[in-house]
């Protein structure tokens, strides 16, 4: 039994390198002149053509002014998500209401039905506001997330009910509980949502591609895949810009990966 | 749900009904304002009866605006026909012209087809690796656990985008590494059969880490006496698996099968990035379809009845699996 630990070692090792080796060989071809990406054998050391492929990303997406709809969309969007589903999190949690459980398995019953149901009638509804080609029109739709809802009633469900009627009976309003003891005491699992939501929001596709219409409103996966669509593609540059979408989400992965398992733990295990 | 000061709240009795419903209301909640007992929170506009459905206000909107009116809106255009002004009530023509379409049953076959291919497969590696990571006598143990996990976070245009140079034929990176195995070039988006292979790795690449790490939270929460209990009943491994670790496991091994049967129904991105659909048509999937006709065509009336479709699908395929793996229980 005891011969099991290197065997499993080098298995995991490997499945490891399986994840991990195409964003290593993602990293070194989006190095490369345009010409050396479909080398044969594949380049798998970094090439001296970083700066010319930004250069030229810079001119054909645009890339600082996607990266600033990007970073812009995918924050306004967390910020309002996670107030959003904080408020209806602990009402969920900690309050009895009238119609409490009918909204919230309403709430929870849209998770099965396809987001695609959703896209026409909220794609006529974006044209008849005039807001197609606009930040509000990515944005609105991701404010409301039924997962994150779900996911602030389990975390604020576990929280003893003493700690608030403390807070009350001391003469609290009940704004002030909330902002002085609900979410400081829930800053982990905020955290982990905020994170998954910002990804979300980073990563999304479908909707942007319909939404947005001009070049200079696009976010990064839009501008991404119009330039793949291209004939005349450089593949060094989708590849970087490609790499640009995946480098910083991984380095606030790397850096809050703590929160990230324990959200996604929260969301998995409790119930 | 407990209340401070409970007992005189309650005496007052009458006031609960009247303000409550009176029936379900849990003992012990504070009813409405009662005379002589101001407190500094009594004057404010959040009262302890107002405040949930002002917490509630932001998500109920957002809900009636963004999921329900969309969902009903979504069904009236499904029985429309034209566009614009133009849109007439057809009742069920768009309904009729699906069962009648040959691509509609194709992209229903290809995502069938991955579906039933790529959800096991998916499954069946993540709880391998779970299993992996989950054992003591591996070394390095977080840092497995934090490279199997990266690839979920990659965006699905990222990966496409990666994918499909990696795929290349001649000069991809997978057909270099197999060439060290003596295995000849694939044609990998080229070809009708490998361009589904192709989707069907680069979904696995993309989730196994993320469904193998909610795998390790289920392993880690079975309870170590019932091992403890089954070895001293002298139970091998084998055994201990299929009568500890799958039955402890069956909640969030239901779980991962209905997302991901809900996903993988609802694929776009991936075969939208790396094939486009093609070649011939082989990884068109449904949702494809519906935005081609959406949004290419702009044929809103069959592109809804397209998402019609697609829902009750996966709404008959999740409450299918549910009952036929939590009831057992």
């Amino acid at each position: 039994m005891k011969s099991r630990g290197p065997l499993l070692t080098l298995l995991l090792a490997g499945a490891f390198g399986l994840c991990v080796g195409p964003f290593y060989w993602l990293a070194m071809a989006a190095t490369q002149d345009d010409k050396d990406v479909f080398s044969w054998p594949p380049k798998l050391l970094p090439g001296g053509h970083l700066m010319e492929n930004l250069q030229g990303l810079q001119e054909s997406i645009g890339l600082t002014r996607v990266l600033f709809n990007t970073v812009l969309v995918a924050g306004l969007q967390t910020i309002g998500a996670v107030v959003v589903s904080v408020l209806a999190g602990y009402a969920f949690a900690k309050f009895d209401f009238r119609g409490r459980n009918l909204f919230f398995v309403l709430l929870l019953s849209t998770l099965v039905i396809p987001d695609t149901v959703m896209l026409i009638p909220i794609f006529q509804m974006m044209m008849d506001l005039g807001l197609i080609d606009s930040y509000e029109s990515v944005i609105l739709p991701g404010l409301v997330t039924p997962f994150g809802i779900f996911l602030m009633r389990q975390a604020l469900r576990s929280m003893p009910d003493e700690l608030l009627d403390a807070a009350r009976v001391d003469g609290a309003g009940e704004l002030r509980v909330l902002w002085r003891i609900v979410i400081p005491v829930n800053r982990p699992i905020i955290a982990a949502l905020a994170l998954f939501v910002f990804l979300g929001g980073w990563n999304q596709f479908v909707w942007p591609l319909i939404a947005l219409r001009s070049p200079e409103m696009y976010t990064l996966p839009v501008a991404t895949a119009t330039l793949q669509g291209l004939s005349t593609t450089n593949y060094a540059q989708v590849l970087l810009a490609s790499a640009i979408a995946a480098i910083p989400v991984m380095a606030l992965f790397l850096i809050l990966q703590r929160q990230f398992i324990s959200g996604l733990l929260a969301g998995a295990t409790k119930e | 749900m407990s209340l401070a000061p409970p007992e005189p709240a309650r005496t007052t009795g009458t006031v609960a009904a009247t303000t409550n419903g009176g029936a379900g209301t849990p003992p012990g909640r504070r009813a409405t304002p009662r005379p002589g007992r101001a407190r500094p929170g009594r004057r404010r506009l959040l009262t302890r009866d107002s405040v949930p459905y002002l917490l509630i206000m932001p998500a109920v909107l957002g809900f009636a605006i963004f999921k329900a009116y969309p969902i009903a809106a979504s069904f009236w255009i499904s029985l429309t026909t034209g566009n614009g002004d133009a849109r007439q009530f057809t009742g069920l023509a768009n309904y009729r012209r699906l069962i009648d379409d040959p691509l509609f049953w194709t992209a229903l076959k290809n995502t069938a087809l991955i579906l039933v291919v790529q959800v096991p497969l998916m499954l069946g590696l993540a709880l391998l690796v779970a299993l992996g990571l989950n054992s003591t006598k591996v070394w390095l143990r977080p840092l497995w656990r934090l490279g199997v996990f990266v690839p979920s976070l990659t965006g699905l245009v990222a990966a496409g985008v990666m994918f499909s140079v990696i795929l290349n034929r001649d000069a991809g990176l997978l057909n270099w590494v197999l060439s060290f195995f003596g295995i000849d070039p694939v044609n990998w988006l080229g070809s009708p059969f490998w361009a589904r292979v192709g989707v069907v790795l680069v979904i696995t690449w993309h989730y196994t880490g993320y469904n193998a790490v909610m795998y390790l939270a289920g392993l880690q929460g079975i309870p170590k006496e019932l091992y403890e209990a089954a070895m001293v009943d002298g139970a091998g491994p084998v055994r201990r698996f299929f009568s500890i670790t799958l039955p402890q496991m069956r909640p969030i091994l239901l779980l991962t099968v209905v997302l991901s049967t809900i996903g993988t129904l609802q694929l776009f991105d991936e075969p939208y990035v790396l094939t486009g659909g093609g070649p011939d048509n082989a990884t068109l999937t449904v949702t494809m379809y519906l935005y081609n006709n959406g949004f290419k065509y702009f044929d809103f009336g069959y592109a809804s009845a397209l998402a019609y479709a697609l829902a009750l699908i996966v709404s008959v395929l999740g409450i299918l699996q549910v009952r036929l793996m939590g009831e057992r229980r």
